[in-house]
C-alpha cells in the first residue's frame, strides 16, 4: 500500500458530538453536548484569565516564527514549530497546578514558557550548545522536565514519577491545592510507540495521578494518522481502564476546562486519564521537513479556517475586547520575539571539554584519563607549546 | 527495623561472622540489608513478590517490606526500567530484576538512550541510581534467549557501570555498593553460580565495588575473566598445576570501569595472558581488554594475549553449550599456544 492510498483510505474519525468543544470555529461559544460538563470550569475564569489564554498563543506564535527564522538565518540547526498547535498546549499548560509535574515532548514550547522556563534554553538545546536545556529541580523551572526526543519514552518517565507520587502520599489526600498530578505530553506517531502503551498499562495499574496528553496534529512527519491508527486514537485509552476524553485542541477553552478537571480527578486519586487534542501542525514537522511533498493546500488551508488564535481573537472581540488590548498583545509578542533573538546572537560557545562532565555522577577513572589526555591533546596547538 | 531484630542476628542486619550461604541467598541477604537500611530503596521486576523471582533471590521479601517495596510488575521490561526512571526522578533507589539475560532487550532503548544518558542530559541535575539485575550466561540447560552474555553492550555505553560478582561474598556486598552508587549500574549475576556456597562475611567488605581481584597466585600466565568464568579459570589453574604451570587467576569484577591495575601488575610478572569469556569474541570485553593490555604492558609480554571465547554464532541450543561455552580445556590450549611463542 502506498502512502497515498493509505492516507485517502476511510478511517474512523472522532464523532464530532463526542467531541469536548466550546467555542466554534469562527469563535461564537457553541458549546457540543460532550462539553456540557466543563461549562463551569470555563465558566470560572475570570475575564483576565482567560485574555491571558489569548496572549500566551500570540507571544508563542511570535517566538516560534522568530525561532523558525533563525534557524533559516543559520543560528539554529533545527527548529520544531509548534505553529497551530498553541490553544491545546496553552489550555492544557495552564490547566495545571504550579504542583504538578510535566513531561512534554519536543514541540512543547508554550507549555514550558508558561511553567517558567526560560524559551532561550530551548533555543539553546536546538543551537547546539546544551542536550537538556534546564534544570527540572529549579523551582523557576515549574518542575517541567526537559525535551526528550526518542518518541514516548517520556511516557515511561511520567509514569514512574507518579507511582513514586502514589507510594509516597502526594496525592488523594483530598487537598487540591497541594495533592500532585503529572502530565505527560505525546502525539499521534508517538502513540503507537510500545512504550506508550507500557506506560499505560503500568499508569492503569498503579492507579497514577497522571493525564496523558496527546496532541493528534495529524502528521508524524509525512504519515498520516491513519496509518497509525484506524480507531480514534482516544478510545486506546479506555482499552487501558483509563477514562478518555477527545476535546477540539484548537479550542483553547476546551483544552483548557478538559484538562483542569482531568488532572483534578487524577490527583484526587482516581486514576490517570487520556486526552486526544485533536489539532494540526500548520507548519513543517521541523524546519529540515517539506510538507509540500505529502500534503495538499487545500488541506492545510481547511486547518486555517480552524487557526486556534483566530478563533480566540474573534471571540474576545465579540466579548468587548477593543483594539487597545488587541496591540498591547501584539507589542508584547514581538518584545519576546525580539528578545529571542536577541540573546540568541549572544550565546556564546561552550568550553569544549564539557562533554567530558557528567557522563557519571561519581568520579569514573576513563573519563578523567580521557579528559586529561583530551586537555593536553587541546592544549599542545597553543601558541608556544613545543 | 526494630533493635530487637537485629539483636537477634536476624539476616537484615547481622553484626558479626561468616556465614556459609549460596550465591541467591547472599544476594537475598544483600537485598534485603539495603531494603532495610533506606526505604527509597525499591525492587521491582516480573514474578519477584510472592514468588521470589524465578530463581528465588528476592524470596520472602514482599512479605518482609510490602508490595510497595517490593513491586511485582506488569510483564513489560522497557515498562519497567522506564518506570524505574521516573522512580529515580521522585527520589527512590530502584533495583529492577530482568527475569533472563536474553529479555532485556526490549529494555534496551530505556537502558542505553535514556537511563546511560539522562544525567548527562541533565548536566548533574538529577541523579538515576537504579541497578538493573541480570542473571547472564549458560551452563544451565535452558532454552533460547535463557543463556546469554550481553554485557559488552552496556560496557559499550558511556553512563552505565558494569559489574558481575563471581561469589557469595561479593553477591552480597556488590549489591549493596551498587544500590549505593548514584550512577545506574547494570549487575550481572552469573546464574550458574547461584547455587554453590561460599562464606559470606557480612562484617566488612573485603574490596571497592570497582576493584578487580587477584584470586590466585601463579608465576606463569595470567587468566583472567568474570562471572562463572572465574570457576572455569580456577578449575584450568589447578590443572595446569599438575602439568607443571604456574597460573594466576584474576576476577575482573567491576566490567565498567574496568580496573587495570592488578591485571597490569601481574602481566608484567607473568608476561603471558589469556582472557576467557562466555559472550561472543568479536568486539567484545575481552576484545577491548587485552588490546588495553598490549599497549600497556608491551614490553613485558612474551606472548600476543589470547582470548578464549564463545563463538560469534546465536547462543546453540543447550545440548551443545558445552562445546559452545570456554572449559578448561580450552583455557589450557590457549596457556599452552601463550607459553609455546
Amino acid at each position: 500500500m502506498t502512502p497515498t492510498e493509505n492516507s485517502v483510505r476511510p478511517v474512523s474519525t472522532v464523532a464530532d458530538s463526542a467531541v469536548v468543544r466550546v467555542l466554534a470555529a469562527d469563535g461564537t461559544l457553541a458549546p457540543t453536548p460532550a462539553a456540557e460538563r466543563y461549562l463551569e470550569v470555563v465558566d470560572a475564569l475570570t475575564d483576565a484569565e482567560v485574555e491571558g489564554l489569548y496572549r500566551d498563543m500570540v507571544i508563542i506564535r511570535a517566538f516560534d516564527r522568530q525561532a523558525t527564522n533563525l534557524q533559516r538565518q543559520g543560528q539554529l540547526a533545527l527548529w520544531p514549530p509548534s505553529l497551530g498547535q498553541e490553544a491545546a498546549q496553552v489550555g492544557s499548560a495552564r490547566a495545571a497546578r504550579p504542583q504538578d509535574h510535566v513531561f512534554p515532548s519536543y514541540r512543547e514550547h508554550v507549555v514550558a514558557r508558561i511553567r517558567g522556563v526560560d524559551p532561550i534554553d530551548i533555543i539553546r538545546v536546538m543551537r547546539g550548545l546544551t542536550h537538556g536545556g534546564w534544570d527540572p529541580t529549579d523551582p523557576r523551572n515549574g518542575n517541567t522536565h526537559i525535551y526528550t526526543l526518542v518518541l514516548g519514552s517520556q511516557t515511561l518517565h511520567a509514569t514512574g514519577l507518579g507511582m513514586g507520587l502514589v507510594f509516597d502520599g502526594r496525592c488523594g489526600t483530598g487537598d487540591l491545592e497541594r495533592d500532585e498530578a503529572v502530565i505527560v505530553y505525546y502525539g499521534d506517531g508517538a502513540s503507537s510507540q510500545g512504550d506508550v502503551h507500557e506506560a499505560m498499562v503500568f499508569a492503569a495499574s498503579y492507579r497514577t495521578p497522571q493525564v496523558f496528553f496527546l496532541q493528534n496534529n495529524q502528521w508524524a512527519i509525512s504519515v498520516p494518522v491513519a496509518t497509525q491508527s484506524r480507531s480514534p486514537l482516544y478510545k486506546r485509552g479506555e482499552g487501558y481502564g483509563m477514562p478518555s476524553i477527545p476535546v477540539d485542541g484548537n479550542d483553547v477553552l476546551a483544552s483548557y476546562a478538559v484538562t483542569k478537571v482531568a488532572l483534578d480527578e487524577a490527583r484526587a486519586g482516581d486514576g490517570p486519564r487520556a486526552i486526544e487534542a485533536l489539532t494540526y501542525r500548520m507548519g513543517a514537522h521541523t524546519t529540515s521537513d517539506d510538507p509540500t511533498k505529502y500534503r495538499t493546500s487545500d488541506e492545510e488551508e481547511s486547518w486555517a479556517r480552524r487557526d486556534p488564535i483566530a478563533r480566540m481573537s474573534a471571540f474576545l472581540r465579540a466579548k468587548g475586547a477593543g483594539d487597545e488590548f488587541f496591540a498591547d498583545v501584539e507589542a508584547e509578542a514581538e518584545a519576546v520575539a525580539e528578545d529571542a533573538r536577541v540573546r540568541t546572537t549572544q550565546l556564546g560557545d561552550i568550553p569544549t571539554d564539557v562533554m567530558f562532565d557528567h557522563v557519571y555522577s561519581d568520579p569514573h577513572p576513563l573519563i578523567v584519563e580521557q579528559k586529561a589526555a583530551f586537555t593536553a591533546y587541546e592544549s599542545s596547538f597553543e601558541e608556544g607549546a613545543s | 527495623m526494630s533493635t530487637a531484630n537485629a539483636s537477634a542476628g536476624s539476616a537484615t542486619a547481622p553484626t558479626s561472622g561468616i556465614e556459609s550461604l549460596p550465591f541467591s541467598r547472599a544476594l537475598n541477604a544483600g537485598l534485603r540489608r539495603a531494603l532495610a537500611d533506606n526505604d527509597r530503596v525499591l525492587l521491582m521486576g516480573e514474578d519477584i513478590g510472592p514468588l521470589g523471582g524465578v530463581f528465588r533471590v528476592t524470596e520472602g521479601l514482599q512479605a518482609e517490606f510490602g508490595a510497595n517495596r517490593v513491586l511485582d510488575t506488569p510483564l513489560a521490561e522497557s515498562g519497567i526500567v522506564g518506570t524505574a526512571i521516573g522512580l529515580a526522578m521522585a527520589g527512590f533507589r530502584p533495583v529492577c530484576e530482568i527475569q533472563f539475560d536474553g529479555f532485556v532487550f526490549p529494555a534496551f532503548d530505556q537502558i542505553t538512550s535514556q537511563l546511560a544518558k539522562i544525567t548527562n542530559r541533565h548536566e548533574g541535575a538529577l541523579r538515576f541510581p537504579v541497578v538493573i539485575r541480570i542473571p547472564y550466561g549458560g551452563h544451565i540447560g535452558a532454552v533460547e534467549h535463557h543463556q546469554e552474555s550481553p554485557e559488552a553492550y552496556f560496557t559499550h555505553t558511556p553512563g552505565l557501570r558494569v559489574v558481575s560478582p563471581s561469589t557469595p561474598n561479593d553477591a552480597y556486598w556488590m549489591i549493596q555498593d551498587s544500590i549505593a552508587s548514584d550512577d545506574p549500574v547494570i549487575f550481572l549475576e552469573p546464574k550458574s553460580r547461584y547455587w554453590p556456597k561460599g562464606d559470606v562475611d557480612t562484617t566488612a567488605r573485603a574490596l571497592p565495588l570497582h576493584a578487580s581481584r587477584l584470586v590466585r597466585r601463579g608465576t606463569d600466565v595470567t587468566l583472567v575473566g568474570h562471572g562463572a568464568m572465574v570457576a572455569t579459570l580456577l578449575q584450568a589453574a589447578a590443572l595446569a598445576e599438575s602439568e607443571g604451570t604456574s597460573c594466576e587467576v584474576i576476577d575482573l569484577r567491576s566490567l565498567s570501569p574496568v580496573d587495570y591495575g592488578p591485571i597490569l601488575d601481574s602481566v608484567r610478572r607473568t608476561g603471558r595472558m589469556v582472557y576467557a569469556q562466555e559472550a561472543p569474541g568479536f568486539t567484545s570485553l575481552g576484545s577491548e581488554i587485552s588490546a588495553t593490555v598490549m599497549e600497556r604492558a608491551f614490553y613485558a609480554l612474551e606472548a600476543p594475549v589470547l582470548r578464549v571465547s564463545g563463538y560469534d554464532t546465536p547462543f546453540p541450543p543447550a545440548k551443545l553449550e558445552g562445546k559452545y561455552l570456554p572449559d578448561a580445556d580450552r583455557i589450557l590450549e590457549a596457556v599452552d599456544r601463550a607459553l609455546a611463542y
